[in-house]
């Protein structure tokens, strides 16, 4: 009896606070960047706002649901649900809808649901359960491959949907490697590679190796001088050296046009404003335009000139740009940067492993979406069109991220019952 | 080893607090610390005007200017900027009623109340200027220069096509179009849409509350100039055309003439037509309704392109052709004629009286029927097939690669395949092996199931003047530059029929003209080859079919001309195409009483000399 009543009691509410905060941010704010005269009721079903209402109630009755199943279900099943997404991820291949260049979208009735959402899910799902196994140690090498493999599966397979942006997320999870005894350097390298892309294109070449070379001689010079760590460095320089004079053709050659105008465009080669530097600087100037305070919910002038395309998915932190100003959008930063480190918190209270990596892959995935969505709004990444977690328009995200949470609010407040 | 691991956990948050504090930094720049993207205070709005590029202009093949632009002005309106609008005044500016207004606002209203969208199209320059003066008090209303597609010659409305407002699928479809921007329906408009249209650029200004204009948004740093589209150099000759159009006056058909070495078309005229200065700015939809609405003319509808007719005769050259290639028939090759050519059940394929017997050169000149049913029943009956329909497959495969039963691909929007019909169709029809040469022996004269569009038939005596390759027809020769080349059309088409095989048939085609069916055709000095035919219409009066090319010798025009309704293909094609030719090469026509009555002859609504004629129509040619 106790149990049962229990569960509602220990459920970590600040987490299902802060989803709330953010699933209702999102929807005044679809309803403000769609906003039309017209059809001023926020329950109009013909219009996005009233949509995302629909999507966020089936959403609740989704969080409502997993709070309910019995926590072991999810470690129980981790494999089979990789694997059914994994199905689906394929499946999609053949028999998805192109949706905007990208074939991920199956068509149920009237709405796409896309499977790559949930496979972000079901990927940390199997990635904790693989990882929690007693014999598993991410430091021998045959463990490493399983583990790589796990998440490279389906990067590879959305890859294939040509949907770029989903599949750069599932690199999020090295930091689930890393946390379980990955080498520090895994993640410091995937960070640092695309930095050192970006800067060769902006930087001569030869000055950028340089002061590549200083900073390899000032590494001999403070490292222990053993013939291992000198080769180590001279590799690391060559390496890197090596890397910078490849990106050009790297962009030229492997990427495809729309992505080669997106990275010119992030490093201020290609100043055209009606192609791919539209939509980033029509984004600056809307949220620049908002100032500190904002111009006051609805009253936005540039987001609603509609010339943003993805208004309300992608790019939905113009409008809380422009119409709450510095103060509202940097509280949405804080809110969500105070929401990853309580995850990381509570995943390390944890004392199922499984639910502990489950929570670091929760944490690393929602952080990979905030951190790319945003750093393309503010035009310090290339755009990449991925959804701003729990905020952007659309049903798949919406559902597969509440989903995500929700898994770990469940194992976190049967936490307390394994006592 | 595992309480080390748990410090990760401090990188790991302090990896994230860092993006995060990195972000705020961000938002600080952008928002706070730099004017670069502020607009001033009091709530100015930025305008985003497009730049509309000045469309292509196009050419004939002599340098004539065919299609130009000239200024015109649209009204826009931006319906959330509208404030308190002095109605009646506005709309007495641009005479329209209360209620109008109302409806077009709203209009707009649903497009997007953010958007500018057209308010009213096209206005001419002498309004404009009186327009301009008032339009301060108007917020939310604006003007923009935009252009108006002139036509110089009112002639080949069908191939030059027309422009029109991106309607809102189009607009989902393909995010380079928004509202009002103009694109190519039809015709040449439609087919270089994407060379002719240039780029649009944008310039974004400042206004104020007031609707007044303070200048470019951070001078300009983020316009864009537009580039003016591409011009084009057609291979047409505006006078040939013109000509051609006379001649077809209240007629029914069309004339497509094409330079045989090069598969450029000289004209292409498709009757009736219309004056394609109809089809332009706000008078545009109103008259494409009523052009719409003429069931009878159908002048919309593009005849050279899109009508396909049974070939009749003229389809007697194909068999002469194919029946040499496929070693049944020599040009010494005789067969007699005892008037007509017996199918089975006591029916007859009908011929008329000539003598006899007729070699191959003779059969094309005299046009017998039994000897091209011959010809043809030889070529089915082939002994090196296992069976008929062995034998009509490969003619299948020969005569596709005359350019019949499918596009040629040529670049004015829908071309039509025409039909060369199938075995597959046969065996539906008759039941699989129930059907020999007899079944389908009408195709050997060029009646049946088969279909030939007019450019198909132009294109039959190109590859023959030519000996048996062509250039796919085009009428775009050169794109941007007069003397380059239209690189799309430079590839060149075999036909499956040796070189060797041409002769005999251009030596019959030069007697048809001579001393054949088309005597009409004759020009002094110089040699026409042709062939009449005749295509059985089931609902009136047969159509009068004519192909010929000229000179013998290199040459320069290879034309079809169909006279619908016209009956027998000597009274009314022949002469139309012989009087083309001569326009072409000589530059002038001195056979004045033949040009009058050709022009003068009306084939619609009048009685046509001789038409009782009707049945021996398809016996004599
Ligand atoms: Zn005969």
């Amino acid at each position: 009896m106790r149990e049962n009543r229990g569960i509602f009691y220990r459920i970590d509410w600040v987490l299902v606070g802060i989803y709330l905060a953010l699933v209702i941010a999102g929807w005044l704010n679809i309803y403000a960047a769609v906003y039309d005269e017209s059809h001023h009721h926020i329950f109009d079903l013909s219009q996005k706002y009233g949509k995302q209402m629909i999507f966020i109630l089936a959403a609740f009755l989704l969080a409502l649901g997993t709070l309910i199943i019995d926590p072991k279900f999810f470690s129980q099943f981790s494999y089979f649900i990789y694997g059914f997404f994994l199905f689906f991820l394929i499946l999609v291949i053949f028999s998805g809808r192109e949706i905007s260049g990208s074939k991920g979208w199956f068509a149920i009735g009237g709405f796409g649901i896309q499977p790559a959402e949930f496979a972000k899910m079901a990927t940390c799902l199997a990635l904790a359960k693989y990882l929690s196994a007693l014999d598993v140690d991410i430091r021998k090498f045959s463990n490493l491959v399983i583990a790589s493999l796990i998440i490279l599966a389906p990067t590879l397979i959305v890859f294939l949907q040509h949907d770029t942006g989903s599949a750069i997320v599932f690199f999020a999870l090295v930091l689930v490697l890393y946390r379980a005894g990955l080498s520090g350097y895994v993640p410091l390298t995937i960070i640092i590679l695309p930095a050192l892309a970006i800067l060769s294109l902006l930087v001569p070449k030869l000055l950028l190796t340089g002061c590549l070379l200083v900073m390899a001689l000032i590494a001999l010079f403070f490292i222990k001088r053993r013939l291992k760590n000198i080769l180590i460095i001279i590799l690391v320089f060559l390496a890197s050296t090596g890397f910078v004079f490849s990106v050009d053709y790297g962009v030229n050659h492997i990427l495809e046009k729309h992505q080669r105008d997106r990275i010119y465009v992030l490093v201020g080669q290609e100043i055209d404003l009606k192609g791919a530097g539209y939509n980033v600087n029509q984004s600056l100037i809307a949220i620049g335009s908002g100032r500190f305070f904002g111009k006051g919910f609805l009253q936005g002038t540039q987001t609603k000139y509609n010339f943003v395309p993805e208004q309300s998915t992608d790019f939905i932190f113009c409008t809380i740009g422009e119409e709450q100003g510095f103060l509202g959008s940097s509280l949405l930063v804080i809110l969500y940067v105070f929401l990853f480190i309580r995850i990381i918190l509570s995943a390390e209270k944890q004392r199922s492993r499984f639910a502990r990596f489950y929570g670091y892959g929760v944490a690393s995935v929602l952080f990979f979406h905030f951190a790319i969505n945003i750093g393309m709004t503010l035009g310090l990444l290339p755009v990449i069109g991925i959804p701003l977690p729990f905020v952007s328009y659309g049903g798949s995200s919406l559902w597969a991220f509440t989903l995500l949470l929700f898994i770990f609010i469940r194992q976190d407040s049967y936490r307390h019952e394994l006592i | 080893m595992e309480r080390v691991l748990a410090n990760r956990k401090y990188i790991i948050i302090g990896f994230f607090a860092l993006i995060g504090f990195f972000f705020l930094v961000r938002l600080f720049y952008v928002q706070i610390l730099v004017d670069k993207y502020i607009l001033s205070a009091n709530n100015n709005v930025l305008r985003y005007m497009t730049q509309y590029p000045a469309r292509g202009l196009i050419f004939d093949r002599f340098g004539k200017l065919l299609v130009y632009n000239e200024a015109a002005y649209d009204l826009m309106v931006i319906p959330r900027q509208v404030k308190k609008p002095d109605t009646a005044a506005l709309c007495e500016l641009i005479g329209i009623d209360k209620q109008e207004f109302i409806r077009r606002l709203e209009k707009a209203r649903n497009y997007s109340p953010y958007r500018p969208s057209i308010f009213e199209a096209q206005i001419t320059r002498e309004n404009y200027g009186y327009l301009e003066e008032k339009l301060f008090r108007f917020p939310g209303f604006f003007v923009q220069l935009r252009t108006l597609r002139k036509y110089t010659y009112s002639v080949a409305a069908h191939t030059l096509g027309y422009i029109g407002e991106a309607g809102p699928d189009l607009i989902a479809k393909n995010s380079y179009y928004k509202s009002g921007d103009y694109i190519g329906i039809s015709g040449i408009e439609k087919s270089y849409e994407e060379v002719l249209r240039g780029k649009k650029g944008m310039k974004i200004r400042v206004f104020d509350v007031l609707n007044r204009d303070k200048g470019s948004f951070r001078e300009g740093k983020y316009d864009t100039t537009s580039v003016a589209g591409i011009d084009l150099f057609s291979s047409m000759d505006a006078d040939l055309q013109l000509y051609g159009e006379q001649l077809m006056t209240n007629k029914k058909g069309s004339i497509v003439a094409i330079e045989p070495s090069t598969g450029e078309i000289l004209c292409i005229v498709s009757s009736p037509s219309y004056d394609p200065n109809l089809l332009v700015g706000n008078i545009r939809k109103k008259n494409y309704t009523l052009l719409l609405q003429d069931t009878v003319f159908n002048p919309l509808f593009n005849r050279a392109l899109m009508a396909s007719y049974p070939p009749g005769s003229t389809f007697k050259l194909v068999d002469a052709l194919i029946g040499q290639q496929e070693g049944v028939l020599t040009p010494e090759t005789r067969y007699s004629c005892p008037g007509g050519f017996p199918i089975g059940n006591g029916k007859v394929v009908a011929c008329h009286a000539h003598p006899s017997p007729l070699d191959l050169a003779g059969g094309i000149q005299i046009s017998c029927n039994t000897y091209f049913c011959r010809v043809f029943k030889s070529i089915m009956d082939n002994k090196s097939y296992v069976n008929t329909r062995a034998a009509f497959e490969h003619w299948r495969k020969l005569a596709l690669s005359f350019g019949f039963g499918k596009k040629l691909g040529i670049d004015i929007p829908n071309e039509l395949n025409g039909n060369i019909p199938t075995a597959a169709y046969y065996d539906k029809y008759h039941g699989k092996n129930r059907w020999r040469a007899m079944t389908i022996i009408s195709l050997g004269i060029g009646q049946g199931e088969i279909g030939i569009t007019p450019v198909q038939l132009a294109n039959l005596a190109c590859l023959i003047a030519n000996k048996g390759w062509f250039y796919t027809p085009h009428i775009i020769r050169a794109i941007g530059r007069k003397d380059s080349l239209n690189q799309a059309f430079m590839t060149k088409k075999i036909v499956s029929v040796d070189a060797s095989y041409f002769d005999v048939v251009i030596e019959g085609m030069a007697n048809v003209v001579t001393a054949g069916t088309a005597r009409g055709a004759q020009i002094d000095s110089i040699t026409v080859c042709g062939k009449t035919g005749t295509a059985q219409n089931p609902h009136g009066k047969n159509h009068s079919i004519f192909i010929a090319f000229a000179p013998r010798e290199n040459p320069r025009i290879a034309i079809s001309v169909v006279c619908e309704n016209a009956g027998f293909g000597a009274t009314w094609a022949a002469p139309i195409a012989s009087l083309m030719i001569e326009k072409y090469l000589k530059r002038k026509v001195t056979r004045k009483d033949l040009e009058e009555r050709m022009i003068n002859g009306n084939l619609i609504n009048g009685k046509v000399p001789g038409n009782e004629r009707e049945q021996r129509d398809i016996l004599q040619d």
